[in-house]
């Protein structure tokens, strides 16, 4: 795949990062002085409790958030000094993301969903079919293109999101709970579609509450009150649950 | 890209068909009431058209006048002060082309087993001249009828299918008051006057034959009204003012005393109606369209609606890479597939309605292609403009807000 393309650069490198939500009551920092990096082909779980601002974080990873001060490289790119078009092209073209809801839309059929971000990336309408049938294929649902979200098992639709987020092929897949809403039988079936993936040469950062699903990764990075407490191999971390 | 999210916004308007098909009633009913107002109004406008053209161009009519009697001021026509010889003298003023006297009243007309009841206008063959009336067949009576005062006449459509059904009348013989006459021609079909009478219920006969034999004045030559056609609508005031002078001198007015006849220029009282009938059609329009405005905001409102329902849907789409432009253009797509689609079925109805009301009332309607195509502009300008709110509130929602929108 097009992601195994290993250049020097990191994926992401995030320095001094720093994110304020204005209030009434004042100002309240939710991200102090955050650095981040990935490299190509990493696998990285964050991990953390709730309100230690590892949402806020997840969304100025998927650019859906814009940071208060600090630097934010995605694919050597300053996200910080993008407009809100261009920011929808970063995630259209570098990032692709998995909810825990999957998120998929309802009155579409799958093949129709899985396109999706093809047709605002503006690619010609057979191309868009044949890429997204081919991940359709890759995530072993190559069978339901014509059945629509509310026909198909919950891990099934996680499967179609993950085929939704690989269809352009991005630098970075943003998994946010992405087994959440799933039994641990499907949880561990889509994590191993994960692995896959990672093996395939897909970077992924995974944010989890659960240190069963950290424990896929190879890295795994802590946040407690906005800030990075620990950033290390997997094993390592399993110990100290904060 | 367009054609893909045409295709979505067709989608999810099949998504909640029930509320499409609700929303699109409003421009149904606004662009069908549109088109059928404005072909009521332009039916009368088209009806009262056809009159003037059959009244004849740039048409005066002379009446006699209002005199004075014991202090009681009677109508115009009251007193038989013009006459034959005023026609003629009239005729001669530069600029006209012809003046016909009238005396005209009504009559039983017998031909075989037939009886009808007719207006008969007396007057010279100059009467078809001004009042553009061509003959069907036959041919006209000439100035030595109206010399002699001959027993002629000259039906109106009406008249012959009442007397005579499908035989031709030229060349028989009518007995008008008992007395016979020999039918010269057939006038042409000119239909329904101004002030709603048929014209074509006419039968005319030389002045002479009307005065002397028919109606019996007792001031012969006198006749009650004097028709004038002038050159061109141009020369309308001067011929007026010339008619007037000469009519003053003929009937030794003093300067400062009341004319003894009244000049009417019936083409600018047709105008007039004409400008009515068309004030008439745009108000009918301009209260339809109102309508239109109406079915607009409702579609306004149902996108509002759809887009807080669908705010979930926006996020997930501009999580994927969907710009503002994007999700604006998607809104607007619906809105305006609305009320595309509203207009189609409501141009339909319009028209059926249209020809319904023909159909079953009578009244006078005329759809014109200007009404179809000014309906659909406006449906896809109310469908723009009401869409454009809702589509641009969606489209600048927050990405994170709208995914997290439950």
């Amino acid at each position: 795949m097009d992601t195994m393309a290993v250049g020097a650069a990191p994926v992401i490198r995030i320095e001094r990062l720093y994110k304020e939500y204005i209030s009434d009551a004042g100002t309240v920092p939710v991200l102090k002085d955050v650095a981040f990096t990935v490299q190509p082909g990493e696998f990285v779980a964050v991990m953390g409790p709730s309100g230690s601002g590892k949402s806020t974080f997840m969304n100025i990873l998927g650019c859906l958030d814009v940071a208060s001060s600090g630097t934010y490289l995605l694919n050597d790119r300053d996200v910080n000094s993008q407009s809100p078009d261009e920011l929808a092209r970063l995630r259209n073209q570098l990032l692709g993301f998995v909810f825990q809801g999957f998120n998929l839309l309802p009155r579409a059929t799958l093949q129709d969903n899985v396109m999706l971000p093809l047709v605002y990336g503006g690619i010609a309408r057979s191309e868009r079919m044949a890429r997204a049938d081919e991940m359709l294929h890759k995530v072993g649902l190559g069978n339901y293109r014509r059945s629509y979200p509310n026909q198909i098992s919950g891990g099934q639709q996680q499967r179609v999101a993950i085929a939704r987020a690989l269809v352009n092929r991005p630098r970075l897949l943003l998994a946010d709970e992405p087994t959440g809403n799933l039994d641990t039988q499907t949880s561990q079936e889509i994590m191993a579609l994960f692995t896959e993936l990672n093996s395939e040469g897909v970077t992924i950062v995974l944010v989890t509450h659960e240190p069963d699903i950290a424990a896929y990764a190879q890295r795994l990075v802590r946040l407690s009150d906005g800030r990075v407490v620990y950033d290390g191999p997997v094993e390592q971390a399993a110990e100290p649950a904060s | 890209m367009t054609g893909a999210m045409l295709g979505e916004a067709w989608q999810a308007m099949g998504a909640n068909r029930m509320r499409s098909v609700l929303t699109m009633l409003g421009m149904v009913i606004g662009v069908g009431a549109v088109i059928l107002m404005v072909a009521v109004g332009q039916g009368a406008q088209q009806q009262v058209q056809a009159s003037i053209a059959s009244m004849g161009s740039n048409l005066f009519i002379v009446l006699s006048g209002s005199t004075t009697s014991g202090g009681a001021r009677l109508g115009g026509g009251a007193a038989p002060t013009l006459t034959v010889l005023d026609a003629q003298a009239i005729e001669e003023l530069p600029q006209v082309v012809a003046a016909a006297p009238s005396a005209s009243g009504s009559a039983q007309l017998i031909y075989a087993a037939n009886n009808w009841n007719s207006q008969i206008i007396g007057s010279t063959p100059s009467y078809l001249i001004a009042r553009d009336w061509r003959l069907a067949s036959g041919l006209p009576f000439t100035d030595s009828d109206v010399r002699s005062a001959t027993r002629v006449a000259l039906l109106g459509q009406t008249v012959v299918q009442n007397l005579f059904g499908d035989e031709d009348p030229v060349g028989k013989t009518i007995r008008i008051k008992n007395s016979p006459y020999v039918v010269l021609g057939v006038l042409g079909a000119k239909g329904q006057s101004l002030d709603g009478r048929d014209q074509d219920d006419t039968v005319v006969v030389p002045v002479t034959t009307a005065q002397r034999k028919l109606f019996g004045t007792p001031f012969t030559g006198s006749v009650r009204s004097i028709s004038v056609q002038s050159e061109s609508a141009a020369a309308m005031p001067a011929v007026e003012k010339s008619i007037t002078e000469l009519l003053r001198q003929r009937h030794r007015i003093r300067p400062g005393a009341e004319n003894d006849f009244s000049v009417r220029n019936l083409t600018a009282m047709a105008n007039t109606e004409a400008e009515t009938t068309e004030t008439m059609s745009l108000m009918l329009g301009a209260i339809a369209s109102v309508s239109l405005l109406v079915g607009g905001i409702g579609i306004m409102n149902i996108m509002l609606v759809s887009v807080t329902e669908r705010t979930r849907e926006i996020g997930i789409r501009m999580a994927i890479g969907a710009r503002s432009r994007d999700i604006r253009l998607q809104f607007m797509l619906e809105a305006i597939i609305l009320s595309v689609i509203g207009c189609l079925i409501g141009v339909a109805l319009g028209v059926g309605g249209a020809y319904a009301m023909y159909k079953f009332s009578g009244m006078p309607v005329f759809v014109s292609m200007i009404s179809i195509v000014g309906a659909f502009i406006g449906a896809a300008a109310v469908g723009i403009f009401f869409g454009w709110y809702p589509a641009r509130k969606a489209a600048l929602m927050r990405p994170i807000d709208a995914l997290r929108f439950q």
